[in-house]
């Protein structure tokens, strides 16, 4: 199962915390890290809400442990707090997101993709964190230890932007106990918090080290002292928690393509809609159609250049995706055009058809 | 500030922002007293804290690991750092608004898990940092910036509270009995379990004020009056204690 395959990626990252509540439709991923983690020397613990488990899962962070919550849409409502603490202070945290249709209780069964914007702008002030959309099993798995790479390298709270059918899908993969893992860089007597660098990852030292550390989620200089009158100390942490994202976004930014050679038209897609998409593409290919995919491994920050190219290079773009076009909108704006959209919002997977139909409408 | 004391500061941090005649520095130094007289090794010392004035309490003043996190966080913060590194001896310092208004649900399921945790709350009976608002403490009648006819609603029993929750130990003093307080927070500290001190801790600049007790020293007494130990409390109607602080210490027997 999808949400078994994260779990046990998060493991193989590294990560030795998991706080979380319950919530359908991510509710395995926290049982199996009950069952998993005591006997993998990792601490498992249940909160009382989801505003405590992100918090808790900060706190274990700075504590010296991978940590990691997982969610969905009610409860990421809830951890938005905590998720602008954890960019401002620059706390590594993995957050697992299997969405649901919202908005609000909405279905929790059903399937849904609205929480896009959600990541990216849901707490209050400017900050910049990472999102990898899984469309398998295998990438449930995969994708969650580069979520705790990505945290670590960057010091950034990282999402695994998932959704209920690829949490809950069921398929074979493989999976490496032990991949490529990045730890957070660690310079005892460094400043915590500040680098010369604007684009800069300082290092990262934990409670109990010695270093006799100040956090705090006011504007701090480097060594983590509150400046809260100070225009430049608060410009420059702005730019750098950005930059430090949007500077390395070639090192960050992954897509798939599909066919795209001799593509004259492209269907942009991400998560389980993906799958539809590329059986769609398949079936176009059938009918002589020249479809291609350009599939969206990362959401955040956004593959723009990789759309523009695209652009350039294909007649027309489809957009299907379980919301009312949060994506369909970043490629048109990056895409400088029109974009043909398939906002579905019954909370029931794209189906295949739909997205053919949509590709010969848009080719009428 | 004796010179032992002086040395459990962090360099460089000058004097505290709080103002005259806040009850917070009485605490701040009874919490030092409190960690240096068990000996305590400062590298193993986590402070976590709210937000609030009671927040800037241990941070940046002392020389230790601080973490000052968002409003009413501060006990699930300081949840994960002992949850994942158990080595650290956590204590939570913050106000009366942060850990038992915004911050009540934390509280009473930390007290009920018993994470080895101490919880000191500065309780001003108010919102001070923000301006005098009606706090979850404040006693009924009191005028505040939002109960300007007064306060219609009970403040909370915070040693009851956490006790019934499950805490360990559990204890009252006002500032005006800093022995008292360091003896309890050094038991706090001791403990398995949660360890929690409430210290009354007068706000002359928004409680006084607003309810015409605005001299420092007047509003020390007026709190000293007020206080009445378990023993004699014991003895009293519920109507007679209303408004006053039962002091003292409450275990888990």
């Amino acid at each position: 199962m999808g949400n078994v395959a994260a779990a046990e990626g998060a493991l193989a990252a590294g990560c030795r915390f998991y706080a979380g509540y319950p919530i359908t439709p991510s509710s395995e991923i926290m049982e199996h890290m009950a069952a998993r983690l005591p006997g993998a020397g990792g601490a498992f613990i249940q909160m009382e809400d989801e505003i405590a488990s992100i918090s808790a899962a900060i706190g274990a962070s700075w504590a010296g442990r991978k940590s990691m919550t997982a969610t969905s849409g009610p409860g990421l409502s809830l951890m938005m707090e905590g998720l602008g603490y954890a960019a401002w202070t620059e706390t590594p945290v993995v957050v697992v997101d299997v969405q649901r249709a919202g908005p609000c209780t909405g279905q929790a069964t059903h399937v849904g993709s609205g929480d896009v914007m959600q990541l990216r702008y849901g707490s209050h002030g400017d900050y910049h964190p990472i999102a990898l959309a899984p469309w398998s099993v295998q990438e449930m798995h995969d994708l969650t230890v580069q979520a705790f790479n990505l945290a670590e390298r960057y010091r950034v709270p990282t999402f695994l932007l998932a959704d209920e059918a690829v949490g809950h899908l069921r398929e074979t993969a493989v999976l490496d106990p032990h991949p490529a893992v990045v730890d957070r860089a660690k310079r005892p007597g460094a400043p915590p918090f500040g680098t010369d660098d604007p684009a800069g990852v300082p290092p990262m030292p934990s409670f109990g080290e010695g270093e006799r550390l100040l956090v705090t989620g006011s504007t701090h200089d480097e060594w983590g002292f509150r400046r809260v009158d100070h225009p430049q100390v608060h410009a420059r942490l702005v730019e750098r928690i950005n930059r430090k994202i949007t500077d390395h976004r070639d090192d960050i930014v992954q897509v798939d393509g599909h066919m795209l050679e001799d593509a004259d038209v492209a269907v942009v897609a991400y998560g389980f809609t993906a799958r539809s998409a590329l059986a769609a593409v398949r079936a176009l290919r059938a009918e002589g159609v020249r479809a291609g995919l350009l599939r969206l491994v990362t959401i955040w920050p956004f593959a723009d250049e990789e759309v523009r190219r695209l652009a350039g290079q294909v007649g027309h773009i489809v957009v299907p995706e379980m919301n009312r076009g949060q994506v369909a909108d970043l490629v048109e704006l990056h895409a400088h055009r029109t974009v043909h959209r398939l906002g579905q919002t019954d909370g029931r997977i794209i189906a295949p058809d739909a997205i053919r139909d949509r590709v010969m409408e848009a080719m009428a | 500030m004796t010179r032992d004391m002086q040395e459990m500061l962090r360099p460089g941090v000058g004097a505290t922002t709080f103002c005259a005649g806040c009850g917070h520095g009485i605490l701040l130094h009874a919490v030092l007293r409190a960690v240096a007289g068990l000996g305590l090794d400062e590298r193993r010392m986590l402070y976590v804290s709210g937000i609030g004035c009671a927040a800037w309490i241990p941070s940046p003043h002392f020389d230790a690991d601080t973490l000052h996190t968002l409003h009413g966080r501060a006990i699930a913060y300081a949840v994960g750092a002992k949850v994942a590194n158990p080595k650290l001896e956590v204590v939570v310092i913050s106000g009366d608004g942060d850990l038992s208004s915004i911050g009540g649900n934390h509280l009473i399921h930390a007290a009920r898990r018993g994470h080895d945790l101490t919880v000191i709350c500065a309780n001003n009976e108010i919102y001070g940092m923000t301006g005098g608002q009606t706090a979850s403490t404040t006693p009924l009648g009191m005028v505040t910036a939002t109960a300007p006819q007064g306060n219609p609603y009970r403040p909370f029993d915070l040693t009851s509270l956490v006790m019934s929750a499950g805490a360990t130990y559990a204890a009252r003093w006002p500032v005006t009995r800093p022995s008292r307080l360091i003896d309890s927070i050094a038991k706090a500290i001791g403990v398995a379990g949660m360890g929690f001190v409430e210290a009354i801790s007068p706000c002359p600049t928004q409680f006084g004020r607003r309810n015409r007790i605005p001299e420092p020293a007047r509003l020390y007494e007026h709190v000293e009056r007020l206080c009445v130990d378990r023993e004699t409390a014991s003895r009293m109607t519920s109507k007679e204690l209303e408004g006053r602080f039962v002091v003292g210490e409450w275990t888990r027997g």
